[in-house]
């Protein structure tokens, strides 16, 4: 199976709607929405069974028994993540939000009050799509379809981890003899992006013509290149900016990425994604775009030697 | 006066909100948190001449010499970060979270922690407008070291502080509105849009802050499923920025939309009082 990721350093650049895009040309059997920030994919994914769910747990957090704390202060001095302080009853007392779960404080304490319990930091869904095909071509021959995502609870740490087990649902459920597995990223460069990008064999950079755009697909790139996919770019929205366009297609030619074409602004994509559908289905011109931008993914994946195998 | 622009999708305009208003509160701080992908400095131009600081985090040494391979420190940690290799131990440096348990359990001190730079932050005066901005190096995986060195150099008497968070609802984020007086929350037009606002809402809401939404990318007569949102969840509207290919091309071009058009300072001072009342808990 080979992996396909949408990223683009820069948020809002269209990954999600390039993404459902891939989905329902590739009538991909085997997808899963990486941004577990703010996942979007499961918007504009037609008809989706109900999922199974799994919460997910985070690192854990410390939980303080007052009754045993002796107010000694070695955890708050220790804490590297400024999660613990002693209150005016000189007693322990843990910012959950800004703890890390790394259980210094549960070793150190002298005493025994602290220790560090599970905590549920978000839910995993794996969604199975089996039997006919539907019009939406979300399943296809019969054969089993996959989605895998997540959503963390608010606020909560550790994003990479939930991508990591997000990744590892979806394959070990999706058929072996999938050809290509389309993945949704996150914005940025950190952690859920560098969990993401991780044993993919294909990354796909959404680009905006615009000043930030482009600072942000530099920085984008220069993250990919630590885990060497095959890296190439498009650019959404290009008529907005035809000056920042041609400095994008500039920069791949300089940096020999390979530049796979240019989305106009299309109005039909704001009113698709209302409609909670893939912009594949609507005859415009972002989709004709689309479609000729993923062949050229197709056929650069299919010919490329696969990454080493995700574990 | 500090505010928080944020929002939970990406790409909704928190940038054009925040240098809009930190231009038109004139005696302002604006602070970049968006720390993976930052842009304002591309908008208040000048900050090559910036001092910089370097931000750094320790991660663990491990003398080969000293170690007896008893484990300890492997078993102790919980992000995986430390593995046993043969007889020696190995560093994961992507996954260390710098908590510096292995380096005070280890039995034989054969542990030390070094400052390694994982990016920097800038400071620089652009007109009466204070920019801190904070940078994460490539490759690194955890930024919030950054966004703490940021919040550290604030000075409230630089005036409004005006901070452009990162996007999400993550652990950056919640780091970046701890301190908020009002968190202005910016939504675009689509059903990712209002899913996105939801989640925002919701933490700041959490965090028991005042909360005013402007919506962008505006098109009177068309299908808003954030102004929905709004409505039905009581939100208060501070603003509609109308979708507008001027003011468009002025944020794709980098220039702040407010220093070029009238129309535009007035629209983003509007927006500026409106956050200035809630945040003196007035109700807008």
């Amino acid at each position: 199976m080979k992996k396909v990721l949408i990223l683009s350093g820069k948020g809002g650049t269209g990954k999600t709607t390039v993404a459902a895009a891939f989905i329902s040309i590739e009538k991909a059997r085997a997808f899963a929405d990486c941004d577990v920030d703010a996942p979007n994919l499961h918007l504009v994914t037609a008809r989706l069974p109900e999922p199974e769910i799994f919460d997910y747990y985070g690192m854990g957090v410390a939980v303080v028994d007052p009754d045993l704390c002796i107010g000694c202060g070695l955890c708050a001095e220790s804490c590297r993540f400024f999660a613990i302080s002693m209150n005016a009853d000189s007693v322990a007392v843990v910012d959950a939000p800004a703890c890390e779960g790394c259980g210094l404080c549960e070793r150190l304490c002298p005493v025994g009050a602290i220790k560090t319990e599970e905590n549920v930091a978000g839910r995993r869904m794996l969604y199975t799509i089996t039997g006919e095909p539907n019009k939406d071509g979300v399943s296809s021959k019969g054969r089993k379809t996959v989605f895998s995502t997540a959503e963390l609870r608010m606020g909560s740490g550790t994003t990479g981890k939930l991508v990591s087990e997000v990744k590892t649902a979806l394959y070990d459920h999706a058929d072996k003899d999938v050809p290509i597995a389309i993945v949704d990223g996150s914005p940025g460069i950190g952690c859920p992006v560098i969990a993401s990008i991780t044993g993919t064999d294909l990354v796909l950079l959404v680009a905006e013509p615009s000043v930030s755009g482009i600072s942000d697909m530099k920085r984008i790139v220069e993250t990919a290149r630590f885990f060497d996919p095959q890296i190439a770019v498009c650019v959404n929205k290009a008529d907005t900016n035809e000056g920042k366009t041609a400095e994008i297609i500039g920069f791949c030619a300089e940096e020999n990425l390979p530049f796979l074409g240019r989305i106009p602004f299309d109005s039909h994509v704001t009113a698709a994604t209302n409609a909670g559908s893939s912009i594949d289905r609507i005859d415009c011109p972002a989709a004709t775009a689309i479609r000729s931008i993923y062949n050229r993914v197709r056929e650069m994946v299919l010919e490329y030697p696969s990454a080493a195998e995700d574990k | 006066m500090k505010i928080a622009v944020l929002s939970g999708k990406a790409g909704t305009g928190k940038t054009l909100l925040s240098v809009n208003l930190a231009y038109v509160a004139k005696e302002a701080t604006y602070v970049d948190c968006d720390v993976e992908e930052p842009n304002g400095h591309l908008y208040f131009k000048g900050s090559e001449d910036a001092k910089r600081t370097t931000v750094s985090r320790k991660f663990p040494v491990i003398d080969d010499g000293k170690c007896t391979s008893c484990r300890v420190c492997v078993d102790f940690c919980r992000f995986n970060a430390l593995a046993m290799a043969g007889e020696t131990v190995t560093l994961f440096d992507n996954v260390c979270h710098s908590c510096g348990g292995c380096a005070i359990l280890c039995p034989s001190g054969a542990i030390s922690e070094e400052d390694r730079s994982i990016g920097e932050v800038s400071d620089y005066r652009v007109g009466s407008v204070r920019v801190l901005s904070g940078k994460m190096n490539t490759g690194e995986a955890f930024g919030i070291p950054i966004i703490r060195t940021l919040f550290s150099r604030i000075d409230p008497s630089d005036g409004t502080v005006v901070v452009d968070c990162p996007p999400g609802s993550s652990c950056a984020v919640m780091e970046s509105i701890r301190d908020a007086d009002v968190c202005v929350l910016v939504a675009e037009p689509t059903i990712f849009g209002s899913h996105n606002l939801d989640m925002v809402a919701r933490l700041a809401k959490l965090f028991d802050k005042q909360i005013g939404v402007v919506l962008n990318k505006y098109e009177e007569g068309r299908e808003n499923p954030s102004e929905h949102y709004c409505e039905e969840n009581g939100l208060p509207v501070f603003e509609k920025i109308p979708f507008d290919k001027d003011l468009g091309m002025h944020h794709s071009e980098a220039r702040i939309a407010a220093q070029e058009e009238k129309r535009y300072a007035e629209l983003f001072s509007g927006i500026l009082g409106k956050a200035n009342k809630a945040a003196s808990g007035g109700v807008s």
